[in-house]
Protein backbone atom coordinates (compact mmCIF):
# COMPACT_ATOMS: atom_id res chain seq x y z
CA UNK A 1 0.00 0.00 0.00
CA UNK A 2 3.04 2.21 0.26
CA UNK A 3 2.97 2.10 -3.52
CA UNK A 4 -0.54 3.52 -3.67
CA UNK A 5 0.28 6.32 -1.25
CA UNK A 6 3.36 7.20 -3.26
CA UNK A 7 1.33 7.09 -6.42
CA UNK A 8 -1.07 9.64 -4.93
CA UNK A 9 1.85 11.79 -3.78
CA UNK A 10 3.28 11.61 -7.28
CA UNK A 11 -0.03 12.62 -8.82
CA UNK A 12 -0.29 15.54 -6.42
CA UNK A 13 3.15 16.79 -7.44
CA UNK A 14 2.20 16.20 -11.08
CA UNK A 15 -0.92 18.37 -10.62
CA UNK A 16 1.13 21.26 -9.23
CA UNK A 17 3.75 20.85 -11.95
CA UNK A 18 1.04 20.90 -14.57
CA UNK A 19 -0.40 24.19 -13.29
CA UNK A 20 3.08 25.67 -13.32
CA UNK A 21 4.45 24.27 -16.55
CA UNK A 22 1.47 24.70 -18.86
CA UNK A 23 1.89 28.47 -18.95
CA UNK A 24 5.65 28.22 -19.46
CA UNK A 25 5.19 25.71 -22.24
CA UNK A 26 2.47 27.42 -24.26
CA UNK A 27 4.10 30.85 -23.93
CA UNK A 28 7.33 29.35 -25.20
CA UNK A 29 5.54 27.56 -28.03
CA UNK A 30 3.77 30.73 -29.12
CA UNK A 31 6.60 33.21 -28.92
CA UNK A 32 9.84 31.39 -28.10
CA UNK A 33 9.80 33.46 -24.94
CA UNK A 34 11.43 32.06 -21.81
CA UNK A 35 10.34 33.46 -18.46
CA UNK A 36 12.54 31.94 -15.77
CA UNK A 37 10.74 34.04 -13.17
CA UNK A 38 7.71 31.78 -13.58
CA UNK A 39 8.67 30.04 -10.31
CA UNK A 40 8.81 33.43 -8.62
CA UNK A 41 5.17 33.96 -9.61
CA UNK A 42 4.45 30.60 -7.95
CA UNK A 43 6.12 31.86 -4.77
CA UNK A 44 4.20 35.13 -4.83
CA UNK A 45 0.99 33.18 -5.37
CA UNK A 46 1.76 31.38 -2.12
CA UNK A 47 2.68 34.56 -0.20
CA UNK A 48 -0.29 36.54 -1.52
CA UNK A 49 -2.42 33.54 -0.59
CA UNK A 50 -1.03 33.71 2.95
CA UNK A 51 -1.80 37.43 3.08
CA UNK A 52 -5.33 37.05 1.68
CA UNK A 53 -6.08 34.10 3.95
CA UNK A 54 -5.08 36.22 6.93
CA UNK A 55 -6.94 39.31 5.75
CA UNK A 56 -10.22 37.56 4.98
CA UNK A 57 -9.77 34.70 7.38
CA UNK A 58 -10.70 32.35 4.56
CA UNK A 59 -8.82 29.84 2.46
CA UNK A 60 -11.22 30.25 -0.43
CA UNK A 61 -10.74 34.01 -0.56
CA UNK A 62 -7.01 33.35 -0.91
CA UNK A 63 -7.62 30.58 -3.43
CA UNK A 64 -9.51 32.85 -5.81
CA UNK A 65 -7.81 36.19 -5.14
CA UNK A 66 -4.14 35.21 -5.17
CA UNK A 67 -4.14 33.91 -8.80
CA UNK A 68 -5.89 37.10 -9.95
CA UNK A 69 -3.34 39.25 -8.15
CA UNK A 70 -0.47 37.25 -9.64
CA UNK A 71 -1.99 37.50 -13.12
CA UNK A 72 -2.28 41.28 -12.66
CA UNK A 73 1.33 41.38 -11.44
CA UNK A 74 2.37 39.35 -14.47
CA UNK A 75 0.53 41.77 -16.76
CA UNK A 76 2.30 44.73 -15.15
CA UNK A 77 5.68 43.00 -15.37
CA UNK A 78 5.04 42.31 -19.02
CA UNK A 79 4.02 45.89 -19.78
CA UNK A 80 6.95 47.42 -17.92
CA UNK A 81 9.80 45.07 -18.70
CA UNK A 82 9.23 41.81 -20.55
CA UNK A 83 7.59 43.44 -23.58
CA UNK A 84 10.92 45.03 -24.40
CA UNK A 85 12.92 41.81 -24.34
CA UNK A 86 10.32 39.75 -26.23
CA UNK A 87 12.19 40.07 -29.52
CA UNK A 88 15.65 39.86 -28.00
CA UNK A 89 17.85 36.78 -28.07
CA UNK A 90 16.99 33.86 -25.78
CA UNK A 91 20.18 34.61 -23.84
CA UNK A 92 18.93 38.09 -22.96
CA UNK A 93 15.55 36.71 -21.92
CA UNK A 94 17.24 34.15 -19.72
CA UNK A 95 19.52 36.73 -18.09
CA UNK A 96 16.81 39.31 -17.44
CA UNK A 97 14.25 36.85 -16.09
CA UNK A 98 16.98 35.09 -14.08
CA UNK A 99 17.68 38.48 -12.50
CA UNK A 100 13.99 38.72 -11.62
CA UNK A 101 14.32 35.53 -9.58
CA UNK A 102 16.83 37.27 -7.28
CA UNK A 103 14.74 40.41 -7.06
CA UNK A 104 11.68 38.32 -6.20
CA UNK A 105 13.66 36.47 -3.56
CA UNK A 106 14.81 39.70 -1.92
CA UNK A 107 11.36 41.26 -2.05
CA UNK A 108 9.85 38.19 -0.41
CA UNK A 109 12.52 38.20 2.29
CA UNK A 110 12.10 41.93 2.96
CA UNK A 111 8.33 41.78 3.18
CA UNK A 112 7.75 38.43 4.86
CA UNK A 113 11.10 37.56 6.48
CA UNK A 114 12.95 34.29 6.20
CA UNK A 115 10.69 32.13 8.33
CA UNK A 116 8.18 29.82 6.71
CA UNK A 117 4.47 30.50 6.60
CA UNK A 118 1.61 28.23 5.75
CA UNK A 119 -2.13 28.43 5.10
CA UNK A 120 -4.56 26.23 6.99
CA UNK A 121 -6.38 23.95 4.59
CA UNK A 122 -10.10 24.67 4.17
CA UNK A 123 -12.40 22.97 6.66
CA UNK A 124 -14.03 20.75 3.99
CA UNK A 125 -10.71 19.12 3.17
CA UNK A 126 -9.20 19.24 6.66
CA UNK A 127 -9.57 15.59 7.50
CA UNK A 128 -8.26 12.38 6.03
CA UNK A 129 -9.80 9.86 3.69
CA UNK A 130 -9.61 6.10 4.19
CA UNK A 131 -7.92 4.47 1.22
CA UNK A 132 -7.14 0.75 1.46
CA UNK A 133 -6.84 0.98 5.20
CA UNK A 134 -4.59 4.01 5.10
CA UNK A 135 -5.53 7.56 5.96
CA UNK A 136 -4.66 9.99 3.18
CA UNK A 137 -5.09 13.77 3.63
CA UNK A 138 -8.23 14.93 1.83
CA UNK A 139 -6.60 18.20 0.80
CA UNK A 140 -3.99 16.35 -1.24
CA UNK A 141 -6.74 14.57 -3.12
CA UNK A 142 -8.26 17.99 -3.75
CA UNK A 143 -4.95 19.08 -5.33
CA UNK A 144 -5.08 16.14 -7.72
CA UNK A 145 -8.69 16.98 -8.60
CA UNK A 146 -7.73 20.62 -9.11
CA UNK A 147 -5.02 19.63 -11.58
CA UNK A 148 -7.46 17.46 -13.50
CA UNK A 149 -10.16 20.17 -13.49
CA UNK A 150 -7.79 22.85 -14.78
CA UNK A 151 -6.52 20.48 -17.43
CA UNK A 152 -10.06 19.74 -18.61
CA UNK A 153 -10.93 23.45 -18.65
CA UNK A 154 -7.80 24.30 -20.63
CA UNK A 155 -8.48 21.47 -23.04
CA UNK A 156 -11.98 22.72 -23.72
CA UNK A 157 -10.80 26.32 -23.97
CA UNK A 158 -8.03 25.42 -26.40
CA UNK A 159 -9.93 22.93 -28.55
CA UNK A 160 -13.47 24.28 -28.57
CA UNK A 161 -13.28 28.07 -28.53
CA UNK A 162 -12.30 30.63 -31.12
CA UNK A 163 -9.59 32.14 -28.96
CA UNK A 164 -8.27 28.61 -28.39
CA UNK A 165 -8.10 28.10 -32.15
CA UNK A 166 -6.23 31.40 -32.42
CA UNK A 167 -3.69 30.20 -29.85
CA UNK A 168 -3.18 26.95 -31.74
CA UNK A 169 -2.90 28.80 -35.04
CA UNK A 170 -0.32 31.12 -33.47
CA UNK A 171 1.71 28.17 -32.17
CA UNK A 172 1.52 26.46 -35.60
CA UNK A 173 2.48 29.45 -37.66
CA UNK A 174 2.59 32.89 -36.15
CA UNK A 175 3.29 34.65 -39.44
CA UNK A 176 0.27 33.15 -41.20
CA UNK A 177 -1.97 33.85 -38.19
CA UNK A 178 -0.99 37.51 -38.45
CA UNK A 179 -1.63 37.45 -42.20
CA UNK A 180 -5.22 36.47 -41.38
CA UNK A 181 -5.61 39.59 -39.27
CA UNK A 182 -5.06 37.98 -35.86
CA UNK A 183 -3.25 40.23 -33.42
CA UNK A 184 -0.86 37.52 -32.23
CA UNK A 185 0.77 39.89 -29.72
CA UNK A 186 -2.53 40.29 -27.95
CA UNK A 187 -3.24 36.56 -27.98
CA UNK A 188 0.23 36.08 -26.54
CA UNK A 189 -0.40 38.63 -23.79
CA UNK A 190 -3.62 36.88 -22.87
CA UNK A 191 -1.88 33.49 -22.71
CA UNK A 192 0.98 34.99 -20.72
CA UNK A 193 -1.38 36.44 -18.11
CA UNK A 194 -3.32 33.19 -17.92
CA UNK A 195 -0.04 31.32 -17.39
CA UNK A 196 0.92 33.74 -14.61
CA UNK A 197 -2.47 33.27 -12.98
CA UNK A 198 -2.06 29.47 -13.08
CA UNK A 199 1.41 29.78 -11.52
CA UNK A 200 -0.19 31.86 -8.76
CA UNK A 201 -2.92 29.24 -8.39
CA UNK A 202 -0.27 26.52 -8.04
CA UNK A 203 1.41 28.64 -5.34
CA UNK A 204 -1.66 29.23 -3.23
CA UNK A 205 -2.81 25.65 -3.69
CA UNK A 206 0.58 24.39 -2.53
CA UNK A 207 0.68 26.64 0.54
CA UNK A 208 -1.22 24.29 2.89
CA UNK A 209 1.16 21.43 1.96
CA UNK A 210 4.56 22.99 1.33
CA UNK A 211 6.23 25.59 3.54
CA UNK A 212 6.10 29.11 2.13
CA UNK A 213 9.54 30.73 2.34
CA UNK A 214 11.89 32.79 0.17
CA UNK A 215 13.47 30.38 -2.26
CA UNK A 216 10.59 27.88 -2.34
CA UNK A 217 10.38 28.63 -6.06
CA UNK A 218 13.72 27.17 -7.13
CA UNK A 219 13.19 23.41 -6.79
CA UNK A 220 9.79 23.54 -8.45
CA UNK A 221 10.98 25.89 -11.22
CA UNK A 222 13.64 23.38 -12.15
CA UNK A 223 11.10 20.55 -12.21
CA UNK A 224 8.73 22.68 -14.31
CA UNK A 225 11.47 23.43 -16.83
CA UNK A 226 12.23 19.73 -17.05
CA UNK A 227 8.52 19.12 -17.67
CA UNK A 228 8.60 21.52 -20.61
CA UNK A 229 11.69 19.84 -22.07
CA UNK A 230 10.40 16.30 -21.53
CA UNK A 231 6.81 17.02 -22.65
CA UNK A 232 7.85 19.12 -25.66
CA UNK A 233 7.10 22.82 -25.68
CA UNK A 234 3.90 24.40 -26.93
CA UNK A 235 1.35 21.68 -26.33
CA UNK A 236 -1.14 20.98 -23.58
CA UNK A 237 -0.61 17.26 -24.06
CA UNK A 238 3.13 17.72 -23.59
CA UNK A 239 2.62 19.62 -20.34
CA UNK A 240 0.21 16.96 -19.13
CA UNK A 241 2.34 13.90 -19.85
CA UNK A 242 5.54 15.70 -18.90
CA UNK A 243 4.06 16.61 -15.50
CA UNK A 244 2.88 13.07 -14.91
CA UNK A 245 6.25 11.57 -15.79
CA UNK A 246 8.30 14.06 -13.80
CA UNK A 247 5.92 14.07 -10.80
CA UNK A 248 5.91 10.30 -10.56
CA UNK A 249 9.61 9.88 -11.29
CA UNK A 250 10.56 12.44 -8.67
CA UNK A 251 8.29 10.91 -6.03
CA UNK A 252 9.21 7.29 -6.68
CA UNK A 253 12.85 8.20 -7.19
CA UNK A 254 13.00 9.50 -3.64
CA UNK A 255 11.50 6.29 -2.30
CA UNK A 256 13.22 3.72 -4.44
CA UNK A 257 16.68 5.25 -4.79
CA UNK A 258 16.87 7.72 -1.93
CA UNK A 259 20.60 8.21 -2.41
CA UNK A 260 20.19 9.07 -6.11
CA UNK A 261 16.92 10.93 -5.72
CA UNK A 262 18.09 14.06 -7.48
CA UNK A 263 19.55 12.07 -10.35
CA UNK A 264 16.39 10.08 -11.25
CA UNK A 265 14.77 13.08 -12.80
CA UNK A 266 17.76 13.99 -14.93
CA UNK A 267 18.14 10.38 -16.00
CA UNK A 268 14.50 10.46 -17.09
CA UNK A 269 15.09 13.65 -19.05
CA UNK A 270 18.18 12.24 -20.74
CA UNK A 271 16.35 9.02 -21.62
CA UNK A 272 13.39 10.87 -23.16
CA UNK A 273 15.63 13.23 -25.11
CA UNK A 274 17.65 10.35 -26.53
CA UNK A 275 14.51 8.82 -27.99
CA UNK A 276 12.70 12.06 -28.81
CA UNK A 277 15.05 15.04 -29.00
CA UNK A 278 12.21 17.58 -29.11
CA UNK A 279 10.25 16.06 -26.22
CA UNK A 280 7.26 13.76 -26.18
CA UNK A 281 4.55 15.93 -27.79
CA UNK A 282 6.06 19.12 -29.18
CA UNK A 283 3.80 21.47 -31.10
CA UNK A 284 4.61 21.55 -34.83
CA UNK A 285 5.76 25.15 -35.07
CA UNK A 286 6.84 27.16 -38.10
CA UNK A 287 9.18 30.03 -37.31
CA UNK B 1 -6.71 50.58 -54.92
CA UNK B 2 -3.24 49.07 -54.37
CA UNK B 3 -0.29 51.16 -55.37
CA UNK B 4 3.44 50.49 -55.03
CA UNK B 5 5.80 53.40 -55.68
CA UNK B 6 9.54 52.85 -56.08
CA UNK B 7 9.68 49.93 -53.64
CA UNK B 8 13.09 48.49 -52.72
CA UNK B 9 13.26 45.35 -50.60
CA UNK B 10 16.40 43.67 -49.30
CA UNK B 11 17.16 40.32 -47.73
CA UNK B 12 20.22 41.16 -45.71
CA UNK B 13 22.57 42.90 -48.11
CA UNK B 14 21.05 41.57 -51.32
CA UNK B 15 18.59 43.83 -53.05
CA UNK B 16 15.67 41.73 -54.23
CA UNK B 17 13.23 44.40 -55.47
CA UNK B 18 14.49 47.45 -57.37
CA UNK B 19 12.27 50.52 -57.62
CA UNK B 20 9.16 48.48 -58.20
CA UNK B 21 6.02 50.45 -59.05
CA UNK B 22 2.74 48.72 -59.71
CA UNK B 23 -1.00 49.38 -59.48
CA UNK B 24 -3.97 47.11 -58.98
CA UNK B 25 -7.24 48.92 -59.79
CA UNK B 26 -10.46 48.00 -57.93
CA UNK B 27 -12.15 44.84 -59.20
CA UNK B 28 -9.40 44.04 -61.72
CA UNK B 29 -7.21 40.98 -62.02
CA UNK B 30 -3.54 41.85 -62.40
CA UNK B 31 -1.02 39.10 -63.11
CA UNK B 32 2.60 39.29 -62.05
CA UNK B 33 4.89 37.12 -64.16
CA UNK B 34 8.54 36.26 -63.84
CA UNK B 35 11.03 33.44 -63.68
CA UNK B 36 12.11 31.56 -60.58
CA UNK B 37 13.87 33.90 -58.21
CA UNK B 38 12.68 37.06 -59.96
CA UNK B 39 11.25 38.38 -56.68
CA UNK B 40 7.53 37.75 -57.19
CA UNK B 41 6.95 36.23 -53.77
CA UNK B 42 9.06 38.94 -52.17
CA UNK B 43 6.80 41.53 -53.77
CA UNK B 44 3.70 39.96 -52.19
CA UNK B 45 5.49 39.63 -48.85
CA UNK B 46 6.37 43.30 -49.01
CA UNK B 47 2.71 44.18 -49.52
CA UNK B 48 1.52 42.13 -46.54
CA UNK B 49 4.33 43.33 -44.29
CA UNK B 50 6.28 40.06 -44.04
CA UNK B 51 9.25 41.67 -45.78
CA UNK B 52 10.14 45.29 -45.08
CA UNK B 53 10.51 47.81 -47.89
CA UNK B 54 13.71 49.74 -47.33
CA UNK B 55 12.43 52.63 -49.39
CA UNK B 56 9.37 53.42 -51.48
CA UNK B 57 5.70 53.36 -50.51
CA UNK B 58 2.89 50.84 -50.48
CA UNK B 59 -0.57 52.43 -50.45
CA UNK B 60 -3.91 50.71 -50.12
CA UNK B 61 -6.99 52.82 -50.80
CA UNK B 62 -4.83 55.88 -50.37
CA UNK B 63 -3.64 54.78 -46.94
CA UNK B 64 0.11 54.24 -46.43
CA UNK B 65 0.64 50.66 -45.24
CA UNK B 66 4.38 50.47 -45.94
CA UNK B 67 5.42 49.73 -42.38
CA UNK B 68 2.08 48.74 -40.88
CA UNK B 69 1.90 45.57 -38.82
CA UNK B 70 0.87 42.51 -40.85
CA UNK B 71 -2.35 41.92 -38.88
CA UNK B 72 -3.42 45.51 -39.48
CA UNK B 73 -2.77 45.16 -43.20
CA UNK B 74 -4.97 42.06 -43.21
CA UNK B 75 -7.72 43.90 -41.33
CA UNK B 76 -7.49 46.74 -43.84
CA UNK B 77 -8.80 44.26 -46.41
CA UNK B 78 -5.87 42.41 -47.99
CA UNK B 79 -5.95 38.61 -47.93
CA UNK B 80 -2.88 36.56 -48.83
CA UNK B 81 -2.55 33.02 -50.17
CA UNK B 82 1.15 32.21 -49.80
CA UNK B 83 3.13 29.97 -52.11
CA UNK B 84 3.36 27.23 -49.46
CA UNK B 85 -0.38 27.56 -48.60
CA UNK B 86 0.44 27.50 -44.89
CA UNK B 87 -2.62 25.67 -43.66
CA UNK B 88 -2.62 25.31 -39.86
CA UNK B 89 -2.05 21.58 -39.25
CA UNK B 90 -3.41 21.57 -35.67
CA UNK B 91 -6.68 23.14 -36.76
CA UNK B 92 -9.50 21.32 -38.49
CA UNK B 93 -10.51 22.41 -41.96
CA UNK B 94 -13.52 24.20 -40.45
CA UNK B 95 -11.33 26.02 -37.93
CA UNK B 96 -8.87 26.99 -40.65
CA UNK B 97 -11.74 28.45 -42.62
CA UNK B 98 -13.66 30.32 -39.96
CA UNK B 99 -10.79 31.42 -37.70
CA UNK B 100 -10.45 34.75 -39.45
CA UNK B 101 -13.85 35.06 -41.03
CA UNK B 102 -15.12 38.59 -41.37
CA UNK B 103 -18.64 39.58 -42.31
CA UNK B 104 -19.34 40.16 -45.97
CA UNK B 105 -20.48 38.69 -49.19
CA UNK B 106 -18.43 35.50 -48.90
CA UNK B 107 -20.05 32.94 -46.62
CA UNK B 108 -19.35 29.30 -45.90
CA UNK B 109 -22.04 28.31 -48.38
CA UNK B 110 -20.55 30.41 -51.12
CA UNK B 111 -17.01 29.04 -50.73
CA UNK B 112 -18.33 25.47 -50.63
CA UNK B 113 -20.12 26.14 -53.89
CA UNK B 114 -16.80 27.29 -55.34
CA UNK B 115 -14.76 24.42 -53.82
CA UNK B 116 -17.16 21.50 -53.17
CA UNK B 117 -14.47 19.05 -51.96
CA UNK B 118 -13.92 21.16 -48.83
CA UNK B 119 -17.40 20.59 -47.49
CA UNK B 120 -16.84 16.87 -47.01
CA UNK B 121 -13.54 17.50 -45.21
CA UNK B 122 -14.65 20.01 -42.57
CA UNK B 123 -13.83 17.83 -39.60
CA UNK B 124 -10.49 16.64 -40.93
CA UNK B 125 -7.23 18.05 -39.69
CA UNK B 126 -5.58 20.71 -41.83
CA UNK B 127 -2.54 18.44 -42.18
CA UNK B 128 -4.55 15.57 -43.71
CA UNK B 129 -5.46 17.29 -46.97
CA UNK B 130 -4.02 16.62 -50.42
CA UNK B 131 -2.08 19.39 -52.15
CA UNK B 132 -5.06 20.42 -54.26
CA UNK B 133 -7.39 20.48 -51.26
CA UNK B 134 -4.87 22.53 -49.31
CA UNK B 135 -4.79 25.06 -52.11
CA UNK B 136 -8.58 25.24 -52.19
CA UNK B 137 -8.63 25.67 -48.42
CA UNK B 138 -6.04 28.44 -48.56
CA UNK B 139 -8.05 30.33 -51.19
CA UNK B 140 -11.35 29.71 -49.37
CA UNK B 141 -9.79 30.89 -46.10
CA UNK B 142 -8.67 34.08 -47.81
CA UNK B 143 -12.10 34.66 -49.41
CA UNK B 144 -13.84 34.28 -46.04
CA UNK B 145 -11.85 37.26 -44.84
CA UNK B 146 -13.97 39.12 -47.38
CA UNK B 147 -10.98 41.08 -48.63
CA UNK B 148 -11.06 43.91 -51.12
CA UNK B 149 -7.76 42.67 -52.52
CA UNK B 150 -6.65 39.06 -52.84
CA UNK B 151 -2.98 38.16 -53.30
CA UNK B 152 -2.39 34.72 -54.83
CA UNK B 153 1.13 33.29 -55.05
CA UNK B 154 1.37 30.59 -57.76
CA UNK B 155 -1.90 28.87 -56.85
CA UNK B 156 -1.37 25.96 -59.23
CA UNK B 157 2.28 25.24 -58.47
CA UNK B 158 3.05 21.61 -57.78
CA UNK B 159 -0.48 20.32 -58.41
CA UNK B 160 -1.59 17.49 -60.68
CA UNK B 161 -2.75 18.65 -64.14
CA UNK B 162 -6.44 17.85 -63.52
CA UNK B 163 -6.36 19.87 -60.30
CA UNK B 164 -4.55 22.71 -62.05
CA UNK B 165 -7.37 22.90 -64.58
CA UNK B 166 -9.99 22.90 -61.87
CA UNK B 167 -8.31 25.66 -59.84
CA UNK B 168 -7.85 27.74 -62.98
CA UNK B 169 -11.52 27.42 -63.85
CA UNK B 170 -12.44 28.54 -60.31
CA UNK B 171 -10.09 31.51 -60.53
CA UNK B 172 -11.61 32.58 -63.82
CA UNK B 173 -15.00 32.39 -62.10
CA UNK B 174 -13.76 34.52 -59.21
CA UNK B 175 -12.81 37.27 -61.56
CA UNK B 176 -16.34 38.41 -62.23
CA UNK B 177 -17.68 38.08 -58.71
CA UNK B 178 -14.74 38.68 -56.47
CA UNK B 179 -12.31 41.19 -55.06
CA UNK B 180 -9.41 42.75 -56.94
CA UNK B 181 -6.72 40.12 -57.46
CA UNK B 182 -2.97 40.24 -57.77
CA UNK B 183 -2.01 36.85 -59.16
CA UNK B 184 1.57 35.57 -59.29
CA UNK B 185 1.96 33.05 -62.11
CA UNK B 186 4.64 31.32 -64.10
CA UNK B 187 2.35 30.25 -66.88
CA UNK B 188 2.06 33.34 -69.06
CA UNK B 189 -0.45 31.80 -71.45
CA UNK B 190 -2.92 31.30 -68.62
CA UNK B 191 -2.16 34.74 -67.18
CA UNK B 192 -2.68 36.38 -70.55
CA UNK B 193 -6.02 34.63 -70.90
CA UNK B 194 -7.38 35.71 -67.56
CA UNK B 195 -5.72 39.01 -66.56
CA UNK B 196 -6.75 42.62 -67.22
CA UNK B 197 -3.19 43.82 -66.77
CA UNK B 198 0.17 42.09 -66.79
CA UNK B 199 3.40 43.05 -65.07
CA UNK B 200 6.63 41.25 -65.88
CA UNK B 201 9.25 41.10 -63.14
CA UNK B 202 12.84 40.22 -64.05
CA UNK B 203 15.72 40.19 -61.58
CA UNK B 204 13.79 42.40 -59.19
CA UNK B 205 12.73 45.05 -61.70
CA UNK B 206 9.48 45.61 -63.56
CA UNK B 207 10.53 44.95 -67.18
CA UNK B 208 7.21 45.39 -68.91
CA UNK B 209 3.59 46.09 -68.15
CA UNK B 210 0.47 46.47 -70.18
CA UNK B 211 -2.64 44.74 -71.44
CA UNK B 212 -2.26 40.98 -72.10
CA UNK B 213 -2.71 41.47 -75.85
CA UNK B 214 0.47 43.52 -75.93
CA UNK B 215 2.70 40.84 -74.40
CA UNK B 216 5.12 40.21 -77.28
CA UNK B 217 7.50 37.38 -77.98
CA UNK B 218 10.59 39.47 -77.26
CA UNK B 219 9.43 40.23 -73.69
CA UNK B 220 8.48 36.61 -73.20
CA UNK B 221 11.81 35.44 -74.57
CA UNK B 222 13.86 37.84 -72.49
CA UNK B 223 12.08 37.58 -69.10
CA UNK B 224 9.75 34.59 -69.19
CA UNK B 225 9.40 31.27 -70.96
CA UNK B 226 12.23 29.18 -72.26
CA UNK B 227 13.66 28.42 -68.84
CA UNK B 228 10.24 27.54 -67.58
CA UNK B 229 9.96 23.79 -67.93
CA UNK B 230 6.85 23.29 -65.87
CA UNK B 231 4.11 24.13 -68.33
N1 LIG C 1 14.20 34.71 -46.66
C1 LIG C 1 15.12 34.96 -47.62
N2 LIG C 1 16.39 35.29 -47.29
C2 LIG C 1 17.31 35.56 -48.24
N3 LIG C 1 17.07 35.52 -49.56
C3 LIG C 1 15.84 35.19 -49.96
C4 LIG C 1 14.79 34.89 -49.02
N4 LIG C 1 13.67 34.61 -49.70
C5 LIG C 1 13.98 34.71 -51.01
N5 LIG C 1 15.28 35.07 -51.18
C6 LIG C 1 15.95 35.31 -52.46
O1 LIG C 1 15.29 36.39 -53.07
C7 LIG C 1 15.17 36.16 -54.47
C8 LIG C 1 13.74 36.29 -54.88
O2 LIG C 1 12.98 35.29 -54.24
P1 LIG C 1 11.42 35.13 -54.45
O3 LIG C 1 10.98 34.01 -53.58
O4 LIG C 1 10.77 36.44 -54.24
O5 LIG C 1 11.33 34.72 -55.98
P2 LIG C 1 10.10 34.22 -56.83
O6 LIG C 1 10.03 35.10 -58.01
O7 LIG C 1 8.89 34.12 -55.97
O8 LIG C 1 10.56 32.78 -57.28
P3 LIG C 1 9.73 31.40 -57.42
O9 LIG C 1 9.10 31.44 -58.77
O10 LIG C 1 10.77 30.36 -57.34
O11 LIG C 1 8.75 31.35 -56.31
C9 LIG C 1 15.77 34.80 -54.74
O12 LIG C 1 17.06 34.98 -55.25
C10 LIG C 1 15.82 34.14 -53.40
O13 LIG C 1 16.93 33.28 -53.32
MG1 LIG D 1 7.77 32.63 -55.32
Amino acid sequence: MVFLIQLLNGLQLAALLFLLSVGLSVVFGLMRFINLAHGTLFMFGAYLGVACAAAFDSFWAAFFLAPLLVAAGGAALYGILLRHIRRKSPMQQVLVTFGLIFIGFDVARMVWGRFPYSIAEPAVFAGGVQIFGQVYPAYRLFLIALGIAVMAALYLGLEKTRIGAMVRAGVDNRRMAAALGINVERVFFFVFCLGCGLAGLAGVAAAPVFPVFPGMDMPILILALIVVVVGGPGSLKGAMFGSLLVGLADTFGQVVFPEFAAATIYALMAAVLMVRPTGLFPAATVH
Amino acid sequence: MLELCGVNTFYGASRILRDVSLRVPPGKLVALLGRNGAGKSTLLKTIVGQAAAQSGRVRFDGEDITSAQPWRIARAGIAYVPEAREIFPSLTVAENLFLARRAGEWSGEKVFALFPPLKARLRHGGGELSGGEQQMLAIARALLQNPRLLLLDEPTEGLAPVVVDEIRRRLAGLKTAGPAILLVEQNHAFAAAIADQIYVLGKGEIRWHGAPAGLRADVVGAWLGVHDVRD
